[in-house]
């Protein structure tokens, strides 16, 4: 593909300099650019991978490439999530970053730990969502609460908090309307939904998680801060690893914001989806 | 709307550096072109392709004509602007029409990049143009997809052309005939998402290509996608020759840098953004306007285009003599409130505005749409007479009035202490001498 070779291959080129001299970091600088991890965050590695390499007397680029990796897996190591039931997710996110297909994917998840799935169709907005997460449901034989589009998406939260009680139900996966970030009127319709689960099942684990798109640039950053501006925010859901995206905008968005990767997903299936491990996403990202 | 507002303001704050210091030296050019860069490359703009323009660009700003020149920085935003619209593939281009109907448009792109809303967005433009399209759903793999094209056509009253799960090339190969007899004349089909690796699904795409042959194949991009931008629209050209490009969910805080990589990559031309959810947000492409627009210079084109389409030229003449012999009321204010609704509402307008720049998150920050919601339903509360003429309303009258607007009395009193005072800025424009001090101030608080 031209100029546009994998993250590896390019490594491999620039490792293949002998020295590790200013042109040996720039280029490595706008390979880490490429990986959509943004201006700053490069520059930051750039500096950090100079003292260390300096710091260890490490002159050639065998030694510096493993300095680099573990710099990489470092900065993805936050505090890790524990799951705890009962426990109540919504799921958040722009447009179209595959936020229906990871409930179904998270689904599938909880069902193979012998969890019992509940989903509530809170996207009440987009045309045929509640059709979408319903077809799930079907295939994964699991209970969903849903209202026509329209309709008032905390009070599906709410009869869907009802039915999970009743039922004695591990985990609730709720969908909510895609938004871009810049509609408050939806962010507050967000706030109600979590309002709502605050006063109605108080003892319940609730995590809120927010699904990005491995494509996407720079504007995940922005995503992640809106949303959190309205509700916490406790980890992400990046999607579409498949493709030759590498998702490197979520360092940025682990060094600024703190909030943790939790699961990855990588295609169209139910079990395309990953419990977030740190060396295996930077390996990816180095194969 | 906030589109490239991010890169606008720091354009802006290197040139206002620029411009404290009057003549540039070579040293400052260079300056500026690194922060050019960071701009660009955090606005998302592919790497290569920022490397490039700048160093095109600075090739063109150092040169001997700049540093002797007057005014250096006006010369350097437009070396900066006139590339930028070059980058973006000069001028508008519409769509393509088939000599002989019906005219076959077909969308491609990544999961989620938004084709199906496109295809709602696009039906609804052209059969306002007077057109008969015919939306095909061919996205079998998706699941409700097909049920999503099938409410977004219901709500804009356009046939949706669906044959199931079953192979899309047969759908579309129907689906055509199908237009033909029913004397439909553009034919929208909607393929599923697919990742450009995927050489099973990039193949249906060539042997529906193939079997149908498209007046248009649009490649749909997420207008956020990041340096991936270039590999993608790469490969879906390589694979189909696409005719042209739509960036879609530009009205986000989206800095929108694909646009910048897109055309000057595959070099094919953007023919419209898809600027917000409901479907009649959906824009031409202006790579000019957008240029302006980056470079913090105003849309003031769109906006016109947007006024035009909203207000019609006899309601905006008696509007003009009202305000000649300031006999402006109420009525007219609903009037206003409406056409600036039609018009994407206040902060899309504003976001059209020339100078404003950076100021404008400032000012975003402090509007509040509903605000003119409220006042909507507070005037629509009042009598034909009272509206007609604010000063008879009194204090029992006010009472009456929150009642039914389901509002604090309070809100009365401002929304008629705001109508005066815009009667009065109003006075003040019309003979702008009598009032030199004030308009003055008001210049300077908008900035010129």
């Amino acid at each position: 593909m031209g100029i546009f070779k994998k993250f590896f291959d390019k490594l491999k080129y620039t490792f293949k300099r002998t020295e590790l001299n200013d042109d040996f970091y720039d280029e490595l600088e706008s390979i880490l650019i490429s990986s959509d991890m943004g201006v700053e965050t490069a520059m930051d590695i750039m500096d950090e991978l100079r003292d260390v390499c300096k710091k260890k007397l490490i002159k050639d680029v065998e030694r510096a490439q493993i300095e680099l990796k573990q710099l990489l897996i470092d900065k993805l190591n936050v505090q890790p999530v524990e799951f705890d039931y009962p426990m109540i997710i919504t799921v958040v996110g722009v447009n179209g970053v595959g936020k229906t297909t990871s409930i179904a994917k998270m689904t599938k998840y909880f069902l193979n730990k012998k969890k019992n799935v509940i989903l509530a169709a809170g996207d009440t907005f987009r045309a045929a969502a509640t059709e979408q997460l319903s077809n799930w449901a079907e295939k994964l034989k699991v209970k969903i609460i849903k209202q026509g589009e329209g309709a008032d998406s905390a009070a599906v939260v709410f009869d869907a908090i009802s039915s999970m009680k009743a039922k004695n139900n591990d985990v609730l996966i709720v969908d909510t309307a895609g938004r871009l970030h810049t509609k408050t009127n939806l962010m507050k319709e967000l706030e109600k939904i979590n309002n709502i689960i605050n006063r109605e099942y108080p003892e319940a684990k609730k995590m809120n998680l927010i699904v990005l798109d491995a494509s996407i640039g720079q504007n995940s950053i922005a995503q992640v801060k809106a949303f959190k501006d309205s509700v916490n925010i406790d980890g992400i859901i990046l999607t579409k690893l498949d493709g030759t995206s590498k998702g490197g905008v979520v360092y940025p968005i682990i060094n600024e914001l703190h909030v943790p990767i939790i699961f990855t997903g990588f295609g169209e299936g139910v079990d395309d989806l990953d419990v977030f491990d740190a060396e295996n996403f930077v390996n990816k990202i180095l194969m | 709307m906030a589109l490239f507002s991010s890169l606008s303001e720091r354009l802006n704050h290197i040139f206002s550096k620029m411009t404290k210091h009057g003549k540039l030296t070579a040293l400052e050019i260079k300056e500026a072109m690194r922060e050019i860069r960071v701009a660009l490359l955090e606005a998302d703009v592919n790497f290569t392709v920022a490397k490039n323009f700048i160093t095109k660009v600075s090739e063109l700003a150092v040169g001997e004509e700049i540093l002797k020149s007057l005014t250096p920085t006006q010369q350097v935003i437009k070396i900066v602007r006139d590339n930028l619209i070059e980058l973006m593939g000069g001028e508008n281009q519409k769509l393509n029409v088939s000599p002989k109907p019906p005219t076959i448009i077909m969308m491609c792109g990544l999961q989620g990049s938004g084709k199906t809303t496109l295809c709602g967005k696009l039906a609804l433009k052209l059969k306002k143009e007077g057109k008969k399209p015919l939306l095909v759903a061919c996205d079998i793999y998706r699941p409700a997809a097909i049920d999503q094209l099938k409410v977004l056509g219901k709500s804009i009253q356009i046939d949706v052309f669906e044959r199931g799960t079953q192979n899309p090339v047969k759908t579309c190969k129907e689906a055509i005939t199908y237009a033909e007899k029913f004397a439909l004349d553009t034919v929208i089909i909607d393929t599923a998402g697919r990742l450009q690796i995927d050489e099973k699904l990039m193949d249906e795409l060539k042997e529906i290509k193939k079997a149908i042959n498209p007046t248009e194949i649009l490649l749909v991009i997420d207008a956020m996608i990041g340096q991936e931008a270039v590999a993608v629209s790469k490969a879906f050209n390589d694979a189909l020759d696409v005719t042209g490009v739509v960036l879609t969910k530009i009205d986000g805080d989206t800095r929108g840098g694909a646009a910048l990589s897109i055309r000057s990559v595959i070099g094919k031309p953007i023919k419209f953004v898809g600027v917000g959810e409901k479907l009649t947000d959906l824009e031409p492409f202006f790579p000019d306007r957008m240029a302006s627009r980056i470079l913090g210079m105003g849309d003031v084109l769109t906006l016109i285009d947007k006024a035009q389409e909203a207000v019609d030229e006899q309601t905006a003449k008696e509007l003009e003599r009202k305000f000649k012999e300031n006999s402006f009321d109420l009525n007219d204010y609903i009037e206003q409130v409406n056409s600036l609704k039609k018009m994407g509402g206040l902060k899309s307008v504003l976001s059209m505005m020339p100078g404003l720049g950076g100021k404008l998150k400032q000012i975003e920050d402090q509007i509040d749409e509903k605000a003119l919601e409220r006042n909507k339903a507070i005037i629509q509360s009042m009598t034909a007479k009272e509206r007609a003429n604010p000063d008879i309303i009194n204090g029992s009258r006010r009472q009456r009035i929150a009642k039914g607007a389901g509002v604090q009395v309070s809100d009365v009193n401002q929304l008629i202490k705001q109508f005066n005072q815009s009667k009065e800025m109003m006075r003040m424009m019309k003979n702008p001498k009598a009032y030199g001090g004030k308009m003055a101030m008001i210049r300077k608080l908008m900035g010129n």
